[in-house]
């Protein structure tokens, strides 16, 4: 990795570059200490349980909260003396559906356009209803729309002023798959066209499709990376079993040595273990033939649960 | 910083808004224009604080002729409905105790030979003062009746009964609303008191529903400037507050008849200074509430003193000098001296300049509260 860039220029590689960022609400420390470098044109996800500190870290980048300790740019602005500046670049879509119910879709987008002073507001507009598929609906009341449709719409609203960096807070939570994908293409669309995205999601599949990772839990950052960084960080190892009386299974094997996650796939039985040889040998020690054992490489959800219970022995 | 900056673009952009979302509630606009028609017809029929045609008793024991003109000049003059004759002192006791009767009027069974003896007979009037609004201006009445209803009468030889003038000829003038009549009172003073229901509780509910809805985080996270939100709130509201005015002046004049005796658009200009008070008091009030029942009720908090200390209800002079003064704190307070004496008085710029400051000092400190209590963060 390249040298940390100067406070003040925007032309550096990272478009969000912080360290030590921190948030307390009275005793609670909501986020602790979290040192994030994320590259301009990068899809970067961010994980990790309810309650982790995902939303007040994302607030704390596009200004809405003033970090208690840490430093560092967003865009090249600082994250505590030039917020104003970073609103204006900063596209942020809320987690609670945050536009006008009592608004047209036309009317939303336009209102949020004047706000920005955007430049030839009708056509931006016009061509923002378009790129998303709106213009039929676009009189329609954005209190009326499915769940799907309302996520389009904040995605146009926080994309009408041509932002730079894009904060998505659970954007697809109780969206179709197809919605979804449809979501996801737009979202790899737009980092390809120099867009930097940091978006918080519990999905797993999604996750797959970002550059890099992030895992939050109980305020710390656990692990960042690549997917193969991420899967690499934790050396766990899961074993599949299929067969009869998997119930009575899953009973006998949690709690013995070596394993800590043991979990339901239909008609599959994951069990996994950071310690490789402790769960080999219990394995071994409740062997039965009629059941089938097979070693699979460990799954995104497997790791962060490892993660996140080995971070409820350290920190909770 | 040009972020930092006031623009137009952004206010107008917050007015607009405003503007699209009033048009879609319909309700809420419907009540804005219904409820000041509503509490003029209500109030402006309702209130009368000088009551006629009280139900009263008479307990005759001289059928006379001086008792007879006695009761028929009591009868003319509006306040009092003969309804009961009572036969005793007890039957008559009891008619006041159960309310039929506000009054009872006890005419002596001697009354005509003491008049004539020059004896200077009782006349007793006994009350209900329950209510002391209710039978004071009847009461008062009865006084002028009695010195000079006979005089007709007492002619002749009876002259020198008539009543002696006194060392000094007092005489009483009521100005500007000769007749008594309440309404050249409510009416002008509904004015505010609509004004101030309407616009608090309005703006009161603007900021609190964003942040109910969650639209506030959508909002402070765009460059949009505290000063540009708030003025892009009230700017909307003027204008339904000019509605309301207009709506009570047109019904002032046509329905009431209430006199206009200065110039309106004197009013119209002043009444600018009023409407922006009370939005502003409103919009500091969503910046402090947590939800949308706790903005109403500061609304309500703020409103009742506006009714009962402004002097719209009770004389503003009548109260002790503690009340007073938070009354003369309140908006309200001087928006109805400024419009009862434009309108019934005829004052000037210069008449109603003294209450102009009061207005313009509290909006001024309202605004600069609620700015300051807007958060831009969510901190």
């Amino acid at each position: 990795m390249s040298a940390p860039p100067a406070a003040s220029s925007p032309g550096s590689d990272f478009a969000i570059d912080v360290t030590g960022v921190t948030k307390r609400f009275g005793t609670k420390t909501v986020v602790n200490a979290i040192d994030l470098r994320v590259r301009r044109g990068e899809i970067y996800g961010f994980l990790g349980p309810n309650g982790s500190g995902k939303t007040t870290f994302i607030r704390m980048l596009c200004g809405l909260l003033t970090p208690d300790a840490g430093t560092g740019t967003c865009l090249g602005y600082d994250v505590r003396s030039q917020q104003a500046d970073i609103k204006r670049h900063v596209g942020y879509m809320t987690q609670k559906f945050s536009c006008y119910d009592d608004l047209s879709i036309r009317e939303n987008l336009d209102f949020i356009a004047r706000l920005y002073a955007v430049p030839d507001r009708r056509t931006a507009v016009q061509q923002s209803l378009e790129r998303l598929g709106l213009t039929r609906r676009s009189h329609q009341l954005a209190g009326e729309l499915s769940g799907g449709w309302k996520q389009r719409l904040a995605l146009a609203a926080c994309l009408i002023h041509s932002p730079q960096l894009l904060l998505l807070d659970e954007p697809t939570a109780g969206v179709d798959p197809k919605a979804r994908r449809e979501f996801w293409d737009e979202i790899h669309r737009l980092a390809a066209e120099g867009l930097t995205v940091l978006i918080t999601t519990h999905y797993m599949d999604e996750a797959e499709r970002c550059h890099r990772l992030a895992y939050l839990a109980y305020g710390k950052l656990l692990t960042h990376g690549t997917l193969e960084d991420v899967l690499a960080s934790v050396r766990l190892t899961t074993w599949t079993v299929t067969g009869p009386g998997l119930l009575d299974l899953a009973k006998k094997i949690r709690g013995l040595p070596g394993i800590e996650q043991v979990v339901a796939f239909g008609t599959t039985l994951h069990v996994s273990g950071r310690d490789a040889a402790a769960l080999e040998a219990s394995l071994t020690s409740i062997r039965d033939p009629r059941h089938e054992w097979k070693k699979i490489r460990s799954g995104l959800e497997d790791v962060f649960i490892s993660l996140m219970d080995a971070a409820k022995d350290n920190f909770a | 910083m040009s972020a930092s900056r006031f623009t137009l673009h952004r206010l107008w952009a917050i007015v607009l808004k405003e503007f699209i979302q009033m048009k879609r509630d319909r309700v809420t606009f419907g009540m804005m224009v219904g409820i000041p028609l509503m509490q003029l017809m209500l109030f402006g029929f309702a209130i009368n604080s000088d009551p006629k045609h009280l139900p009263t008793a008479i307990r005759a024991a001289d059928q006379g002729p001086f008792a007879r003109t006695l009761v028929a000049a009591l009868r003319t003059s509006g306040y009092f409905t003969l309804t009961h004759e009572a036969a005793t002192e007890a039957e008559a006791h009891r008619l006041l105790q159960l309310g039929e009767v506000q009054f009872v009027i006890n005419i002596p069974e001697d009354f005509s030979r003491r008049l004539l003896r020059g004896e200077r007979p009782t006349l007793l009037i006994e009350a209900d003062a329950t209510d002391p609004s209710a039978t004071g201006p009847a009461l008062n009445a009865v006084r002028a009746i009695a010195d000079h209803v006979l005089d007709r009468d007492l002619t002749g030889p009876l002259a020198r009964l008539r009543a002696k003038a006194g060392p000094i000829d007092l005489q009483l003038h009521a100005h500007y609303n000769p007749e008594n009549i309440t309404q050249y009172n409510v009416v002008p003073g509904l004015m505010g008191v609509v004004l101030t229901m309407t616009m608090v509780i309005i703006t009161a509910l603007a900021i609190t529903r964003e942040r109910e809805r969650g639209t506030m985080e959508n909002l402070l996270s765009t460059p949009v400037r505290p000063f540009e939100v708030m003025l892009g709130k009230i700017l909307p509201y003027i204008v339904v507050g000019y509605i309301q005015v207009t709506l009570i002046l047109v019904a002032a004049h046509w329905v009431f008849r209430v006199p206009m005796m200065g110039s309106l658009p004197l009013l119209y200009a002043v009444s600018l200074l009023f409407i922006a008070a009370n939005l502003a008091m409103g919009i500091t009030f969503s910046t402090m509430a947590k939800n949308q029942l706790q903005a109403v009720q500061m609304a309500f908090f703020f409103f009742l003193p506006s009714i009962l200390l402004s002097g719209f209800m009770f004389p503003f002079r009548g109260m002790p000098e503690w009340a007073q003064w938070i009354g003369s704190i309140l908006p309200n307070t001087h928006y109805l001296r400024i419009v009862r004496g434009i309108l019934l008085k005829g004052n000037g710029l210069a008449e109603i300049t003294p209450h102009l400051w009061p207005l313009l000092a509290f909006l001024v400190v309202a605004m600069a509260i609620g700015v300051k209590r807007y958060r831009q963060t969510l901190d």
